[in-house]
């Protein structure tokens, strides 16, 4: 595996994603929606609410901040299928594969090519998320809610193994669909897990260290489980002679 | 540069490509003529390492196909031209070859000398900053070719490289072919187009699942048909053909075919002043003696068509 042959590949896609602007407004509003949407509705809400806020106002937090782990797995389906399904929609992918590029290095440039404008649009936006949020709970909660271990886990554990299960997701269900929306449709299954695991923290569920690490657990499992399925399936000849 | 020996490629029950044994040399233009469904497209994969082979043996440009460690080096000497040129169109001609040089590791001076010169000998050095969505077909298909020979490769493969072009966006694409011939470029072209075949190919071999023959263009054409002569009467009748059937003496085939009589003779030279005599001689007035060869096109319908090919 030569990283910079699969580094070309993913620098191109990148520049080829510059051109779509659904991707670019995904990847600018999502982050900023949650890094500005979710401290104004806590400013809205602590507005209205006079009561111990220490009791209640971590778990609301918690979950708030799970969008960035949902919003990880949202970006790549839509950059993957752009970048698989459209290379394939276009046939651009056969003169790709005759090139002297592996087929494990063209995967992980387009693996990459959706990692890195995620995970980096998401840490982006978590940045005003933190600091405004620290600024408007300081007073009620009495110490500095951010950073803290759970935002960390999050952001730099779970969020980039969801954005790699949905990468992985998104390479198997290309190679059986034909256009773009139709990946990004069969794709949105993986949000059935995180949106239970939202709702449940908005019930009872404390996403506190360990359920976030068990989270993180079960979904690098999935990961690894899922490599398997995608190389396979991002093969040379199942590309050529298998896939619809 | 190619050595095949019995390759084979075989699809669950269906053979795609049965025993092709072919060599084709270094400079040489090889086209692979066949129909939809020949196996053509599936033998250009196996050749350039896209798809595996199921049994046989074959070197392209030294390397040996199966073996993995090769694959890589293969791909690295030859320039593929797909059936479908898979150009990314919303990015420039100069960004679509430079995304190829880069993916064959060249380093940026040869590749910037390389794109410009390829790109002023497709005639679109003009238009290199131009998104591509906005070319002709046939300038997109040149584009094309000018990426398969980005890296200066030693052998091109290009599959249909004028299939659904107009006229004269084909002759664009044919033109250039013929500049790569004069380059002395190896080239293996698979196409439908039996003039094309004709017009630029060293060699061509037929393929129908297996391959049925290879062979110059003339010398296919008198293999198949042997050599005719066509007289053109004024007043063709049977007994101007039997006349010139016994002046011919044997099994020699003489037909009569409206006002013509067509005669297969084995050496024009010494035949066709007896021909001419046996003709007079019947009464015959003849308008026109000739020597036709068949197309490229008659004998590869011949021999699609399943009729044995002469020793």
């Amino acid at each position: 595996m030569r990283l910079s042959q699969a580094w070309v590949v993913a620098r191109h896609d990148m520049h080829l994603l510059r051109q779509k602007r659904g991707i670019l407004a995904g990847l600018i509003a999502l982050p900023l929606g949650v890094g500005f949407g979710f401290p104004a509705l806590v400013g809205l809400i602590l507005s209205s609410n006079s009561t111990d806020a220490s009791a209640w106002l971590p778990m609301y937090l918690d979950a708030f901040s799970f969008w960035f782990v949902i919003g990880a797995a949202s970006l790549p389906t839509t950059i993957a299928a752009y970048s698989i399904v459209g290379e394939k929609v276009s046939k651009s992918l056969e003169p790709l594969l005759a090139t002297p590029t592996t087929d494990g290095e063209i995967l992980v440039g387009k693996g990459l090519a959706a990692f890195v404008p995620t995970v980096t649009a998401m840490w982006a936006g978590s940045i005003p998320f933190q600091i405004l949020i620290d600024l408007e709970t300081r007073g009620p909660l009495g110490y500095l809610y951010y950073p803290n271990w759970s935002m960390a886990i999050s952001l730099f554990l779970l969020m980039p193994t969801v954005a790699l299960l949905a990468i992985e997701a998104s390479v198997v269900i290309s190679s059986h669909v034909t256009d773009v929306r139709s990946a990004q449709q069969y794709a949105s299954v993986i949000f059935v897990p995180l949106i239970f695991v939202y709702v449940a923290s908005e019930v009872a569920l404390s996403l506190d260290v360990t359920t976030l690490l068990v989270l993180t657990g079960a979904f690098a499992l999935l990961v690894v489980a899922l490599y398997f399925v995608s190389t396979r399936t991002f093969h040379r000849e199942e590309i050529l002679t298998r896939w619809k | 540069m190619i050595h095949a020996e019995g390759l084979t490629k075989q699809f669950g029950n269906l053979v795609a490509v049965d025993g092709v044994s072919l060599d084709i040399g270094e400079g040489e233009v090889f086209g692979l003529l066949g129909p939809n469904g020949a196996g053509k497209t599936t033998t250009v994969r196996m050749l350039t390492s896209l798809i595996s082979k199921t049994r046989g043996t074959a070197e392209v440009a030294g390397c040996e196909l199966g073996n993995e460690a090769d694959a890589l080096r293969l791909r690295q000497q030859i320039g593929v031209l797909p059936e479908n040129v898979g150009l990314y169109e919303g990015s420039s001609a100069y960004d679509n070859l430079e995304y190829f040089g880069h993916l064959y590791r060249m380093d940026a001076v040869t590749l910037r000398k390389n794109i410009q010169r390829l790109l002023e000998m497709m005639g679109l050095w003009e238009k290199k900053d131009v998104p591509v969505e906005t070319f002709s077909k046939g300038m997109k298909q040149k584009l094309a070719i000018a990426r398969a020979l980005v890296h200066d490769p030693v052998l091109l493969f290009l599959d249909e490289p004028t299939a659904n072009l107009d006229p004269e966006a084909a002759k664009m694409v044919r033109d250039t072919l013929l500049d790569l011939k004069r380059e002395r470029r190896t080239i293996f072209l698979n196409t439908h187009n039996l003039d094309e075949a004709q017009r630029v190919c060293d060699r061509v071999g037929i393929l129908r699942t297996r391959l049925l023959t290879t062979g110059s263009p003339s010398e296919l054409q008198s293999r198949v048909f042997g050599t005719r002569t066509v007289v053109r009467l004024a007043n063709a009748s049977e007994s101007v053909a039997a006349a010139v059937r016994a002046r011919l003496g044997g099994a020699r085939q003489v037909e009569l075919s409206g006002d013509q009589l067509l005669v297969e003779v084995k050496d024009p030279d010494r035949e066709n002043p007896d021909i001419a005599e046996a003709v007079i001689a019947a009464g015959g007035r003849i308008r026109e003696l000739s020597q036709p060869g068949p197309s490229l096109e008659d004998v590869y319908l011949k021999l699609i068509h399943g009729e044995a090919l002469p020793s």
